[in-house]
């Protein structure tokens, strides 16, 4: 049972990743907790997932062209800088506001996506 | 390259490495400020994520946080759903794609809203 847990999880994850090319962290990262790992490894261990993922994807979308590899270039390094400073700041502040106003805005954002015309 | 493109890549950046799916914000910004296409902006959210996710793995692996056999079992089986997401995303017109993926930020956000826990 438990593998076959594992398997649907890390297929949604896979099916998130290539067909958004964002957010299959949220799901791994409560599955891997659920598991018994804690908050720090269960991110540790879901960035492990989605980067092989990530990087077929990305190879993927770029063999199709659906992107510029100049305009990718563009905005890497402050993404990069952005998860340094992320790691940084996990350690010291509590996350519970910053969660709060990050699930509001994604509601927000995803609303307006679904309506635009 | 103004300062509210750099600010939304490193915001999303910052999100992406606490594994709050930050990479959407980065797409959504893109789509709505620079006028990329839905599968550009996945596209260069997903390169931008290598990179960020690259120098943390390492260091938490070497830190012992990451576990080989909750990853590689995740991975192989997200490789197949990966497969299955390709072909969908070969087959689904862009408008569509856009709708699943505010219907996803939805589902994500009141995921957030409700949880109890850390």
């Amino acid at each position: 049972m438990q593998g076959l847990i594992t398997a649907f999880a890390g297929t949604v994850i896979g099916v998130i990743n290539a067909l958004f090319g964002a957010g299959g962290g949220t799901i791994a990262v409560p599955f891997i907790k659920r598991r018994g790992k804690r908050q720090k490894e269960a991110q540790a261990s879901s960035i492990a997932v989605i980067l092989p993922l990530s990087t077929l994807s990305a190879a993927v979308y770029y063999f199709k062209g659906y992107f510029d590899i100049g305009d990718a270039l563009k905005f890497l390094p402050f993404s990069v800088l952005g998860g340094i400073a992320g790691s940084f700041i996990m350690k010291k502040i509590s996350d519970k506001a910053l969660k709060k106003a990050f699930s509001l805005l994604m509601i927000y954002l995803g609303v307006r996506m679904i309506f635009k015309g | 390259m103004n300062a509210i493109s750099m600010a939304a890549a490193f915001l999303s950046g910052i999100l992406g490495s606490m594994g709050l799916g930050g990479g959407t914000v980065l797409v959504v910004y893109l789509i709505r400020y620079m006028g990329f296409s839905q599968t550009a902006a996945q596209g260069i959210n997903l390169l931008c994520f290598i990179p960020t996710a690259l120098g943390a793995t390492v260091i938490y692996t070497k830190n012992k946080l990451t576990d080989k056999k909750t990853v590689i079992p995740l991975v192989l089986w997200g490789l197949i759903g990966s497969a299955a997401g390709f072909l969908l995303l070969d087959k689904l017109p862009e408008e569509i794609l856009r709708k699943l993926f505010g219907g996803f930020l939805v589902m994500l956000g009141l995921k957030e809203l409700f949880s109890k826990n850390r």
